[in-house]
């Protein structure tokens, strides 16, 4: 699903944020990212989003390689692709069920089609009951769950969460998580990024281990 | 890369246990390849449907945005009215000089002045041969005593003439040239009648005519460039103000784009935006240019009584208002086109 082959990233600044580095994650697989801030997690998530593109190497997402994607192709590219943010980004001006909508109406879904199925990702998630609610009279931990239905509602074949738990209590933690293993059972493709030490180790998860932009561990067999 | 497509109930927990590779398989099964066609054919009008939605809500959703602001919106739609209503005035003002001078034109006529020593019957012999010419469609003889009449009755100065022991006046012969008698022809024809041995003086007062004429063409350039840059203007008024709103939905902007919408869907409600701005601005034009010549009509009506006019102060024609409304709407999506390409761009998940 995921493949990247001696990827290196630098920036304009000249930090190498990433250097030769190699990855390979299967379809279906739940994984997760951890390394101490600056260890290139983030450019990583945002090399697989297309808002970065590599200095070298080659990436390949879902098998398609994502140096062929031109910019008009990104929107498209990235509607296969859930994303959970450690701080939800939530719009305040609209509900809970419009927030859900959003990835559905950008893909030019049906409004009956769009009800039906944001009105699934809500049940999912345990929100049904909060549709009309405005997500700013929510708990963190509720706005956490409509962020991860706004990622599920399209049905992407991989969803990447950067510090999803980041704000969260260990029992609101633990609750997410489980969420995030209901959708991997479901077949969905999992990248979790995350500094949570006892949180993974619950898990039994393969862990993919970074620093100083190299990896150090879990990469997986190329 | 293929999306997960588990049939209706993949909410359930049920299905939850299954691992994915027998899910897929399922799935496919469900799905035979005929119906492949149908379906993405359905989708593609499914797509075209939800694109005709999402117009018609960016444009409703967008008017209501403004409306939700009334204060800024008014401000702006008066800067966008008083920019289009300014060249729209003076161009209305150079339609009713212009049908002013049409109007005097069609009345342009010779005056052929006769010797103080002519007979009247042998001026009326040479109006009658006139009359029958083809370049002159009516001779009219005013004999010195009608000319004294006339300039008694309407000069005021009736009491003076009473006191003159002769008439100083002299007969002339008003030659109206035929409509299709103009320019060169005209000339010649003048010529011609101040050769004759009756004329004293024959005189075609056109040049003014043409002063206007020229004076009309160079005012009505100077209302186009006073338009084009008042446009520029427009331009630039909406193009900020639509950078304005892009930066405030910032957070959504870079949200919507992180979900896959494209540029055209971001860019949506800004040009329905401006478009509304332009709109609204052209509308209240409309109504400024209505007021200001309601405002004019009187005074314009006594005036022209004055000169014994038929004159009557013109608005702009039905198709005049619709192009002028269009054409400010135009703009203000011209102006947010430019706002928003120079700005989207800019704004970019990062």
């Amino acid at each position: 699903m995921i493949r990247f082959q001696n990827v290196t990233k630098r920036y304009a600044t000249g930090q190498e944020a990433l250097s030769r580095v190699d990855i390979q994650i299967d379809r279906g697989e739940m994984v997760f990212l951890t390394g101490h801030s600056g260890a290139g997690k983030s450019t990583l998530m945002k090399l697989i989003m297309l808002m970065e593109r590599p200095s070298n190497g080659r990436i390949e997402i879902g098998g398609r390689d994502t140096s062929g994607i031109k910019r008009s192709g990104i929107a498209h590219y990235r509607r296969d692709i859930g994303v959970v943010f450690q701080n939800h980004q939530l719009l305040f001006d609209r509900s809970v069920f419009d927030n859900v909508a959003l990835p559905l109406q950008v893909a030019g879904y049906q409004n009956s089609d769009v009800g039906r199925r944001v009105r699934a990702a809500l049940d999912k998630v345990g929100l049904l009951h909060k549709e009309r609610a405005n997500p700013v009279t929510l708990s963190g931990g509720e706005q956490q769950r409509v962020g991860i239905a706004r990622a599920v509602v399209n049905k992407p074949a991989l969803v990447l969460a950067d510090e999803p738990t980041g704000n969260l209590d260990p029992a609101l933690s633990a609750e997410i998580m489980t969420l995030f293993r209901q959708f991997n059972e479901l077949g969905v493709t999992l990248m979790i990024a995350t500094h949570d030490i006892d949180l993974i180790e619950r898990m039994n998860k393969r862990v993919l281990q970074l620093a100083e932009g190299r990896v150090i561990a879990g990469g997986g067999n190329l | 890369m293929s999306r997960i497509t588990p049939p209706r109930s993949n909410a359930t927990r049920s299905n939850a246990s299954r691992p994915p590779v027998a899910r897929k398989q399922v799935t496919r099964a469900t799905t035979p390849r005929s119906q492949g066609a149908s379906q993405s054919k359905t989708a593609w009008r499914d797509r075209l449907s939800a694109w005709q939605a999402h117009h018609s809500n960016c444009a409703i959703e967008s008017l209501l945005r403004l409306l939700r602001t009334p204060l800024q919106s008014t401000l702006t739609w008066l800067v966008v009215a008083i920019a289009t209503a300014l060249p729209a005035t003076l161009y209305v003002a150079l339609l009713n000089i212009e049908s002013l001078g049409y109007h005097w034109q069609d009345s342009s006529q010779i005056s052929v002045f006769i010797k103080p020593a002519a007979k009247s019957t042998a001026i009326e012999k040479w109006a009658d041969t006139l009359r029958t010419r083809a370049d002159i469609s009516d001779v009219v003889y005013v004999s010195p005593e009608q000319a004294l009449l006339e300039f008694k009755a309407y000069s005021g100065l009736g009491a003076v003439l009473d006191d003159l022991t002769e008439n100083p006046l002299p007969a002339v012969l008003l030659v109206q040239p035929s409509s299709t008698t103009t320019g060169e022809p005209l000339e010649r024809l003048l010529a011609e009648l101040a050769s004759n041995h009756l004329t004293d003086d024959a005189r075609l007062d056109m040049m003014w005519v043409k002063r206007l004429e020229q004076l009309v063409e160079l005012a009505s350039r100077g209302v186009f460039f006073l338009a084009a840059l008042l446009a520029l203007g427009l331009l630039l008024v909406v193009g900020n103000t639509i950078r304005l709103a892009i930066e405030s939905r910032r957070d959504e902007i870079l949200i919507v784009k992180l979900v896959g919408g494209t540029d055209a869907y971001v860019r949506r409600p800004f040009l329905y935006t401006g478009l509304w701005y332009g709109l609204g601005g052209g509308l209240i034009a409309l109504v400024l240019l209505s007021l200001g010549l309601a405002w004019l009509e009187t005074p314009v009506a006594s005036l022209a009584e004055l000169y014994q006019s038929e004159f009557n102060l013109r608005g702009l024609s039905l198709v005049h208002n619709l192009q002028l409304v269009l054409a400010a709407g135009l703009i203000g999506l011209a102006g947010a086109w430019l706002a928003v390409g120079r700005h989207l761009t800019q704004i970019a998940p990062h």
